[in-house]
C-alpha cells in the first residue's frame, strides 16, 4: 500500500517560499493603528513550489474521479465533462468583475441569456433565474417564490407534502422556507399514487415537491393527473430536477403542469462536480410566477443585454452578484456542442445503459420495484448474505466507483445504479461482470467482501471515531 | 457525437437484450401526448472549433479585460499563482463527486483538511467547515447558526455590512420567526455606531452581525463591538468579504469574536463575472454541532492508518432531513481545495506581502488624492484595501465615464446600493496594482474635472 502523503504543515520549513511576489513598490506607510494588525501567522506553512507540486500531486493519486473510470452514482449524473469547456470556462476574457459595467460584459450577459434561452425551449417553463447556487439552493429559492406567489395570493398555506422517496434536501429546503413537512408514501409501484395524494391533499397545503424521474429512476406517470389535483386545491407542483438527464428532449415538465422547478447543472449539463461543488442550481418558473424570481435577472432586448436588479414583487436577492457564472459558461459550452440533434440522444442513450444494466443484474439482484425504469435503476439487499455496504467497498478494489448505497431510504439496502449516457457498451459489460464476481464471492467467501476494500489507499475509515472526537484541523505535534 | 460511445449496432444489441425493437418503448411510461416536443428552436450541434470561435465571439464582446479596474466591493482581482491553476484543474480534483467513499477520495479529504486548519489560522478561531456557497450565503447561514445556538430571535446587522449581504439574509429570514434590525454607522469615522449599537442590543437579541472591513473600506474596533455584544450575551458574528485581510489585520478570536464568516474569493480564485466563489465559516468550538455544511474530520482505517472522512453528517439534511442545520449538499469544495492550494503557496511570507501590499497600495493611493481638487478621501484612515472618495464637484456617474473613456474602471458607483451614498466610489487595490498604474489613476483622476 502507498504511504500517505504528510500534511503540508509536516512538510513545512522557516524561511521557504512558495510564491514569486514582490514586496510593495509604493513610498507608504501603513494607515492603520498598528495595535489593529496582526503579527505573522503562527504555523503557516512555508514550503517550496517543487515541494507544493509534489504534495499535491500525490494527493491526487488517492482520489477516484469520473476522468479515472466508471461512477455509478445514482441521482448524480456522473456523466463526462468536456475538456473543452474548462479551457473557454478559464479564458481571460470572461474573466470580469461581476459590478463592470453592462457595456463591458455583453458577452458574459449574453451568454446567461442564452443558457436561458435552451432551458426554456428544453423544460417548457415560462423563465430562469440562474442565481442558485446548487440543487438544495435552488430548491429553496423554489419554495421562496412560491410562497411569495401564495402569500400574494393571501394564503401563504402551512404545508409541503413530500414523497418518502425524496431526497434529505427538499425537507430541509422547504422547512427553510418556512414550511411543515407533511410526507407522502409511495404506492406499491414506486410512484406517488392519485389516491394518496388526494388523502394529504388539505387546504393548507402550499406544494407538493415531486422528483421527477424520482429517486428510484421511475417516471411519475401520474403527473398530469397530480398537477390537476394540486391546482384545484389552489397548491403547486415543484418538481426536482435533478433527475432531468432522462426527460432531455423527451418531455417537457412544463407541459406536464409542473409551476416550479430545478435544474442541476453539474448534473444534467456536464459540469464537473468538483469534489462536491460548485454546483448551479436554475429555477424555472410557469409564467404567472415570472414576477417572483430573484433578481438579478439578464433580459435580452435585441441584441444588447440587460439586467434588472429591483423587481418590487421579487423574492429578493438569494446570492451575491449573478450566481455560478463560469459553472453557466461550461453548460451553456455543453449544450451548443451537443445542438438540437443531439439532445434527445442524451436522454435516449442514458435511458438505454440504465435498463441495458438493469436487465443483466435483475437476475442476481432483487428489483423491489418492477416499474419500467428510465435513467438509473435500484436494487435491494434482499437475499444477499452481505450487506450493500460490502458491496460497494468490493467495488473498489475492482476499481470502480460503488452506485450510491441506502438511498433512497424506501428500500433495503438500496443500490441505486446511474450509468449516464456517457459509458460505452464495454465500460458495462465490465461493470455487469465484476457485480456477477463479486456476487458470486458474497456467497463463497462472504469475509472477503466484510474485509474489502483491500486494494485502496486507505482501508473502511473509523466514522464513528471521527464524529465521536472530532479532530478537524492540524495541531503541531498532535496529529499522527 | 463526440461525448456519446455508444455505436448504433451497440444499440441494437442492447435493445434486443433488453427485449425491445424501438427506444421509444423505453419511454411508455410517460404521457404519449406530451412526448418528443419540437426541439426546432434550438440551434444546430457545433463541431469543436466551431464551439470555440462562439465563445470567442462572445468573448470579444466583452471589453472589461481592456481597462485597469479598481473594481472591488466583494470580489476583487489578485494574483493567482500558475501552480494554482495548474494542480487544481487535474481531472483527480476537478471530476470526483463529494468523497462519499472516503477510501478512495483521500486527495480531496486531506486537502479541505489542511483548507479548514489554514483558515482556523487566519481567524484564529477553532472550526472551519469545508465551504458554503459565498460570502452572502454564509453570512445568512450565520444569522441562523446563532439564532439557532442562542435561543434568542432578534439579529442586529451593521448597516456597513455589504448591501447584497444584508439583502441575501433578508431573503434567508423573510418566512423565519426572525426579526432583524440595523444598527447605524457613525458617519465621522465610518465604523459602527456603538450607541446606536448598545441602545438596540437586548435580552432578546441573539447576534450582531459587522462586516469588517466593512462595506466602506474600513477596519472595525472588533474587540469594542464584540465586548458590547457579549455584555448582552449575544453571539459577535464578523463578516469578511475580502479574506486577505486576514492575513493583515488582528485576528478575530483575538478580539472576542465569536464567529467569522465571509468570502474567500481572494484566495486563488479568479472574479469569474461573480462566480463561483468561496463562502467560508469559522466558529468557536461550541458551535461546532449546530454549525451548517460539510466538515472533513480525522480518523483511522482498519490497520490504524490516518484518514481523513466527511463527518458530524447527523447534522446534515441526508440524515436529519427537516431538523438539518441547513439544507447545503453540493458547496463549494473545488474551491476551498483550491483556496488551500493558493494558501500553501503563497505561505506565510508571500500571504503576509501581498495582504500588506493591497492596504499600502490603498494608502499610497489616499495620500496622493487627497490633494486632487476634484475629489474627496471620505475616511482617509483605517481602512484597509478600499478607499471611499467623494466627488466633490459635478455627477460621480459623469466622473467615472470620464475616466472610464481612459480606459479605467475607477471604483463602483456606491449610489448602485443606496441613493443615500450619492456621488461616492469605492475602490480597491491589490497587489496586482503596482505605482505605476496608480499614477496612471490619479493623473487621470486630476485630468478630469
Amino acid at each position: 500500500m502507498t504511504a500517505l502523503p504528510k500534511l503540508i504543515f509536516d512538510l513545512s520549513r522557516e524561511g521557504k517560499i512558495g510564491c514569486g511576489l514582490a514586496e510593495a513598490d509604493v513610498p507608504a506607510e501603513p494607515v492603520i493603528d498598528s495595535a489593529c494588525l496582526r503579527a505573522g501567522i503562527a504555523d503557516f506553512p512555508e514550503v517550496s513550489e517543487v515541494e507544493i507540486v509534489r504534495h499535491y500531486m500525490a494527493l491526487s493519486r488517492l482520489n477516484y474521479s469520473l476522468d479515472a473510470g466508471f461512477y455509478p452514482l445514482g441521482s448524480c449524473t456522473m456523466k463526462y465533462n468536456p475538456k473543452i469547456n474548462e479551457k473557454l470556462a478559464a479564458g481571460d476574457e470572461f474573466q470580469a468583475h461581476p459590478y463592470a459595467p453592462h457595456d463591458l460584459v455583453q458577452g458574459n450577459l449574453e451568454i446567461m441569456a442564452r443558457l436561458e434561452e435552451w432551458l426554456v425551449v428544453l423544460t417548457g417553463m415560462a423563465g430562469f433565474t440562474l442565481t442558485p447556487a446548487a440543487g438544495a439552493h435552488g430548491e429553496f429559492t423554489g419554495m421562496l417564490v412560491i410562497r411569495k406567489y401564495l402569500q400574494e395570493k393571501g394564503d401563504a398555506r402551512k404545508v409541503v407534502l413530500i414523497p418518502d422517496s425524496a431526497h434529505g434536501t427538499n425537507p430541509a429546503s422547504a422547512h427553510f422556507a418556512g414550511y411543515e413537512i407533511r410526507e407522502i408514501p409511495s404506492n406499491a409501484q414506486g410512484i406517488i399514487g392519485i389516491e394518496e395524494l388526494r388523502a394529504h391533499l388539505k387546504p393548507d397545503v402550499a406544494a407538493l415537491m415531486m422528483t421527477n424521474p424520482n429517486t428510484l429512476g421511475i417516471f411519475e406517470s401520474n403527473i398530469s393527473a397530480i398537477a390537476e389535483a394540486l391546482h384545484a386545491n389552489g397548491s403547486l407542483l415543484y418538481m426536482d430536477g435533478a433527475n432531468l438527464n432522462a426527460l432531455l428532449g423527451i418531455v417537457r415538465p412544463g407541459d406536464l403542469g409542473v409551476d416550479v422547478m430545478h435544474i442541476n447543472l453539474h448534473k444534467t449539463f456536464a459540469t464537473p462536480h468538483g469534489g462536491g461543488g460548485p454546483g448551479s442550481g436554475p429555477v424555472g418558473v410557469a409564467s404567472h410566477l415570472l414576477p417572483f424570481l430573484p433578481v438579478p435577472r439578464v433580459r435580452r432586448n435585441q441584441d444588447r443585454f440587460e439586467v434588472v436588479y429591483d423587481d418590487p414583487r421579487s423574492i429578493g436577492r438569494v446570492k451575491n452578484f449573478y450566481g455560478q457564472f463560469l459553472v453557466m459558461v461550461r453548460a451553456l459550452a455543453y449544450l451548443l456542442a451537443l445542438g438540437r440533434e443531439n439532445v434527445r440522444r442524451v436522454a435516449e442513450d442514458a435511458v438505454l445503459n440504465a435498463n441495458y444494466i438493469r436487465k443483466k443484474l435483475e437476475g442476481v439482484l432483487d428489483l423491489p420495484y418492477k416499474t419500467p425504469s428510465l435513467h438509473e435503476v435500484v436494487f435491494s439487499d434482499h437475499g444477499l448474505p452481505v450487506k450493500t455496504l460490502d458491496i460497494a467497498k468490493r467495488l473498489l478494489d475492482y476499481g470502480f466507483h460503488p452506485f450510491t448505497i441506502y438511498f433512497p431510504l424506501i428500500v433495503h439496502g438500496a443500490m441505486m445504479i446511474e450509468p449516464t449516457e456517457t459509458e460505452s457498451k464495454e465500460t458495462l459489460d465490465e461493470f455487469i461482470g465484476v457485480m456477477n464476481t463479486i456476487l458470486r464471492e458474497a456467497r463463497e467467501n462472504p469475509e472477503l467482501l466484510r474485509q474489502a476494500p483491500v486494494q485502496t489507499p486507505v482501508r473502511r475509515l473509523d466514522e464513528t471515531l471521527a464524529a465521536r472526537k472530532p479532530v478537524l484541523k492540524w495541531r503541531r505535534g498532535e496529529n499522527i | 457525437m463526440r461525448y456519446l460511445p455508444l455505436t448504433d449496432l451497440e444499440r441494437e444489441e442492447m435493445k434486443k437484450t433488453i427485449g425491445i425493437s424501438d427506444i421509444k418503448e423505453l419511454f411508455s411510461c410517460i404521457p404519449s401526448g406530451k412526448c418528443y416536443p419540437s426541439l426546432a428552436d434550438l440551434p444546430p450541434a457545433l463541431s469543436e472549433p466551431e464551439l470555440i470561435a462562439a465563445f470567442k465571439e462572445m468573448g470579444r464582446k466583452n471589453r472589461f479585460a481592456d481597462h485597469l479596474s479598481f473594481l472591488g466591493a466583494g470580489a476583487c482581482a489578485h494574483f493567482i499563482p500558475e501552480v494554482v491553476s495548474y494542480l487544481s484543474s487535474r481531472g483527480e480534483f476537478l471530476t470526483p463527486y463529494t468523497p462519499y467513499q472516503p477510501e478512495v477520495s483521500q486527495g480531496s479529504l486531506q486537502a479541505i483538511f489542511e483548507y479548514q486548519t489554514m483558515m482556523t489560522m487566519l481567524t484564529g478561531l477553532d472550526v472551519a467547515n469545508a465551504s458554503l456557497y459565498d460570502g452572502a450565503t454564509a453570512a445568512a447561514e450565520a444569522v441562523l447558526l446563532a439564532v439557532r445556538k442562542s435561543g434568542r430571535s432578534r439579529v442586529l446587522l451593521a448597516a456597513s455590512l455589504h448591501p447584497e449581504y444584508a439583502a441575501v439574509i433578508r431573503t434567508y429570514v423573510q418566512n423565519l420567526p426572525i426579526e432583524l434590525q440595523t444598527v447605524a454607522i457613525n458617519e465621522k469615522d465610518g465604523r459602527v455606531d456603538e450607541n446606536d449599537l448598545n441602545s438596540k442590543l437586548d435580552g432578546a437579541t441573539a447576534a450582531f452581525v459587522f462586516q469588517s472591513p466593512n462595506f466602506l473600506g474600513i477596519v472595525e474596533n472588533s474587540r469594542s463591538l464584540a465586548a458590547a455584544t457579549h455584555a448582552r450575551e449575544a453571539h459577535a458574528v464578523q463578516v469578511v468579504s475580502e479574506a486577505m485581510s486576514l492575513a493583515y489585520l488582528m485576528p478575530a478570536a483575538d478580539c472576542g469574536v465569536d464567529l467569522v464568516v465571509g468570502e474567500a474569493q481572494s484566495f486563488g480564485l479568479s472574479l469569474g463575472f461573480g462566480g463561483p466563489y468561496l463562502g467560508f465559516m469559522t466558529a468557536r468550538e461550541e458551535f461546532l454541532r449546530q454549525m451548517p455544511g460539510r466538515l472533513v474530520g480525522q480518523t483511522v482505517d482498519l490497520d490504524g492508518k490516518r484518514g481523513y472522512v466527511l463527518t458530524l453528517s447527523t447534522r446534515e439534511q441526508h440524515i436529519k432531513r427537516e431538523k438539518a442545520t441547513s439544507n447545503i449538499c453540493s458547496n463549494e469544495a473545488w474551491c476551498a481545495l483550491r483556496a488551500g492550494m493558493y494558501l500553501a503557496v503563497m505561505g506565510k511570507t508571500g500571504l503576509a506581502r501581498a495582504a500588506r501590499t493591497c492596504h499600502l497600495n490603498a494608502a499610497y493611493f489616499a495620500a496622493a488624492a487627497a490633494s486632487l481638487k476634484q475629489i474627496k478621501v471620505v475616511y482617509p484612515e483605517n481602512f484597509y484595501n478600499e478607499v471611499l472618495i467623494e466627488v466633490k464637484k459635478g455627477r460621480a456617474g459623469d466622473f467615472l465615464a470620464a475616466l472610464k473613456k481612459k480606459g479605467i474602471l475607477a471604483g463602483v458607483p456606491m449610489n448602485r446600493f443606496d441613493t443615500a451614498w450619492q456621488n461616492r466610489l469605492l475602490l480597491a487595490f491589490s497587489e496586482v496594482h503596482d505605482r505605476k498604474a496608480i499614477d496612471r489613476l490619479l493623473v487621470a483622476m486630476g485630468e478630469c474635472a
